[in-house]
């Protein structure tokens, strides 16, 4: 059957599965937009097209699915750029459909021209530009398979406005013929072979998991690799869920405001094994003096990913569930008690400097607030962050016993990533309690987006730890700028009475003994929720690695009695 | 040391432009890229030559199959591999020193390919090497132009380059049989 470029576009779409897009349209994409009229797909409008990519993305962290963000040409087409190069960076699976000028005027200047696969090309897995209708179906079906498959990541589909007027014979593709895309899933029995021997061998070793591990699926593999071996588990930022923290092996978070005994257990490990992360800088510390005795194993999708910070013993190419269901029988069973004892010291010095051990100074502090969400939300919400202290106190206080719950922007450590993240999350699972804890700084960047989520009825419950500062880059400043404040103190509107503004019940918090009722009172109000805590405008995270410095070179949280 | 690699990737729009993008993006040092057609309409073949050790090889390999449209790379150092590049080198030359020119351009199987009246054009197609002796013989004579094309490769007979990618030139299994070396 005959149908236009626009009708194809969404019987893919429908047939991928798409539900909800998130987007903004204009010119250059409205025959797109009339045709959505026909097909069961929810659209949300955005108020800045930054917005709909960091919700599709927001979405497919918290599903597993291919979040869709769609824009109009020209300024439309570039505003998604910092929600692509965010998605890059985390390898998450978005497709984002982008209008563009008529073929014939490509290279013109036409209005609302701009080179977007050009401007894309390094910041998406991979890019298409439609020019005419029977391209249509192929370029979806390739985009959602390449989006999802081997690491996932960004795929922009330019669509010229001809090819969504003019009509073309419709046949969905069965097959996708890609002779150049191969991701690899198994390892060979011979690495798998070198990397037993290794774990044989080992005293102190360490599992260091990352996004990876969510994303293949291998959360249980996981576990008994850890368990079989006896071996603790560190986690990135965007690992964080991969082994509930509440497992005893778990030694949290890992990296520049890490626990400060799963650096310490890295740095006198004699054995790594890599699970789905990339070595980067924020968990490296200075590479030079990075593990300095640890053999290291690395198990990685992405061949590319391998050698380059940090050269391995035994790389393992593949999918991560794969390879560690073909590992894990080849191995027995080791017990490393003297290892686990020794963590367990270090672990109870920063117990005692631990900000809980506090006395009650009457103090509001971002840490308590989130430590309370934990306990009141049974440690089972969806925790979307901007960017900043508050992300940092949400991974290390925030519990996460659960994969696909920490929804943070960590590659690209992308500022106003949380409200849009956490409405795209809350269409994922509308049967889940969604926090966003924000910053003051970072939720003004993307603060209109609050129209969206009344206009939604998002059932978003924000949190926005108020310090009047930027504050991670304040401490920053406190530490190694002499103190000198440059541009970082900071004037918010009232937020209580901006989120009022919107029609959405809000409420301030000051003190300590009124945070756990605010919480409640979000939780039991229906719809978006606003509470500001308005917290130590001074506090710094730790421990901190400065950037650059040896691993276990940390600045720790004084102690106080 | 120098590296040879050529690529097949799929013939289609901004495909060179992608390969390009990558190089600038992650900072690779390339000497030559060149770019051609196949025996098949529907595959380009480019030849890429970079300075580097083996990782920096292997990194820039595993970046190229991460581009979609990248089917086959092989790497044909110290290889069996019949490697050239063409030069036309425009040489100042009166009449009486057209003969000397001549002569030289015999002893390294090049071409004069046209006379002007004060200068001649030599082609000359071999490894870089041979091209490079060449080019410091005609030095001395002034040199008014020259244009390289870049080196092209292949490997004789039939055996292939060095594979190091997983899952290269083949489907994603691959790797159990081709690959014995990635940095072991
Ligand atoms: C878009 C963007 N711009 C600038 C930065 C640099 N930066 C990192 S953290 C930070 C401060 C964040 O302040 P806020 O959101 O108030 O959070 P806090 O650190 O106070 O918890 C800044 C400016 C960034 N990460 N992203």
């Amino acid at each position: 059957m005959k149908k236009t470029g626009a009708e194809i576009l969404w019987e893919c779409l429908v047939r991928e599965g798409v539900e909800v897009v998130f987007g903004y349209p204009g010119g250059a994409i409205m025959p797109v937009y009339d045709a959505m009229l026909e097909y069961p797909v929810h659209h949300v409008l955005v108020r800045h097209e930054q917005g709909a990519a960091h919700m599709a993305d927001g979405y497919a962290r918290a599903s597993g699915k291919v979040g869709v963000a769609m824009a109009t040409s020209g300024p439309g087409a570039t505003n998604l750029v910092t929600g692509i190069a965010t998605a890059m960076m985390d390898s998450s699976p978005i497709v984002c459909i982008t209008g563009q000028v008529p073929v014939h005027l490509i290279g013109g200047d036409a209005f609302q021209e701009t080179d977007v696969t050009g401007i894309t090309l390094p910041i998406t897995k991979h890019n298409y530009l439609i020019t005419s209708a029977d391209q249509v179906a192929r370029v979806v079906r390739e985009a959602f398979h390449i989006a999802r498959s081997g690491r996932p990541g960004p795929v922009l589909i330019d669509f010229c406005k001809n090819a969504q007027i003019e009509e073309t014979e419709f046949e969905y593709p069965e097959e996708i013929e890609l002779p150049g895309y191969r991701p690899p899933t198994r390892a060979p029995r011979a690495d798998l072979e070198k990397a037993v021997r290794l774990i044989e061998e080992a005293e102190r070793p360490v599992i260091l998991a990352g996004h990876g591990v969510l994303m293949s699926g291998a959360m249980e593999e996981l576990k008994m690799l850890a368990v079989k071996t006896q071996t603790p588990v560190a986690m990135t930022l965007l690992g964080l869920g991969a082994l509930p923290a509440s497992h005893p092996l778990s030694l949290g978070m890992m990296g520049m405001h890490g626990e400060a005994y799963a650096n310490n257990a890295i740095q006198n490990a004699d054995l790594l094994i890599a699970l789905g992360m990339r070595f980067d800088d924020r968990v490296t510390g200075n590479l030079r003096t990075y593990a300095p005795r640890a053999r290291k194993i690395h198990v990685e999708i992405d061949p590319s990913e391998v050698h380059k910070n940090v050269v391995v013993d035994v790389p393992l190419i593949g999918d991560l569930k794969t390879v560690l269901t073909d590992l894990i029988p080849m191995l027995d069973e080791y017990e490393h008690e003297e290892w686990l004892a020794q963590i367990d010291e270090w672990k109870q010095e920063t117990e005692q400097r631990s900000i809980m051990a506090w006395p009650d100074d009457g103090k509001l502090y971002t840490a308590h607030a989130i430590r309370a969400l934990w306990e009141v939300t049974g440690g089972d919400s969806i925790v979307a962050t901007g960017v900043g202290q508050h992300q940092m106190w949400a991974a290390q206080y925030y519990h996460f016993d659960h994969p696909y719950r920490l929804i943070t922007s960590g590659g690209a450590g992308t500022m106003g990533f949380g409200l849009p993240a956490a409405i795209g999350a809350w269409f994922a699972h509308k049967d889940k309690e969604v926090w966003l804890v924000d910053g003051d700084g970072s939720f003004q960047m993307t603060q209109a987006e609050l129209s969206t989520a009344v206009q939604e009825g998002a059932n978003i419950k924000i949190a926005i730890m108020n310090n009047h500062f930027l504050g991670m880059v304040r401490q920053w400043q406190e530490f190694f700028f002499d103190k000198r404040y440059a541009a970082t103190p900071l004037t918010g509107p009232d937020f209580v009475k901006l989120a009022e503004a919107h029609g959405i019940p809000a409420r301030r918090v000051t003190k300590p003994e009124d945070v756990r009722g605010a919480i409640s009172f979000a939780q039991e109000t229906p719809g978006p929720v606003l509470v500001e805590f308005v917290v130590e405008k001074e506090e710094a995270v730790y421990p901190m690695v400065p950037s650059g410095a040896d691993l276990d070179a940390m600045i720790r949280r004084p102690i106080r009695k | 040391m120098q590296h040879t690699l050529f690529a097949l990737v799929e013939n289609k729009p901004g495909v060179l432009n992608r390969v390009a993008s990558l190089f600038r993006r992650r900072n690779f040092n390339i000497e030559s890229l060149n770019v051609g057609q196949t025996e098949s309409p529907e595959i380009s073949r480019m030849t890429i030559v970079m300075d580097g050790d083996e990782r920096d090889v292997r990194i820039v390999e595993a970046n190229l199959y991460k581009l979609v449209n990248v089917i086959d790379v092989q790497e044909v150092t110290n290889r069996p591999a019949v490697l050239r590049d063409l030069a036309l080198i425009k040489v100042r030359a009166a009449p009486e020193k057209r003969a000397e020119i001549a002569n030289l351009a015999s002893i390294f199987r090049a071409n004069i390919v046209d006379v002007a009246p004060d200068s001649v054009i030599v082609e000359i197609t071999g490894t870089e090497d041979k091209i490079e002796s060449l080019v410091e013989l005609l030095r001395p004579m002034g040199i008014l132009e020259m244009v390289r094309t870049g080196q092209v490769a292949m490997m004789r007979g039939d055996q292939p380059g060095a594979r190091h990618t997983p899952g290269a030139g083949n489907n994603g299994n691959g790797y159990h049989k081709q690959n014995t070396e990635y940095l072991n």
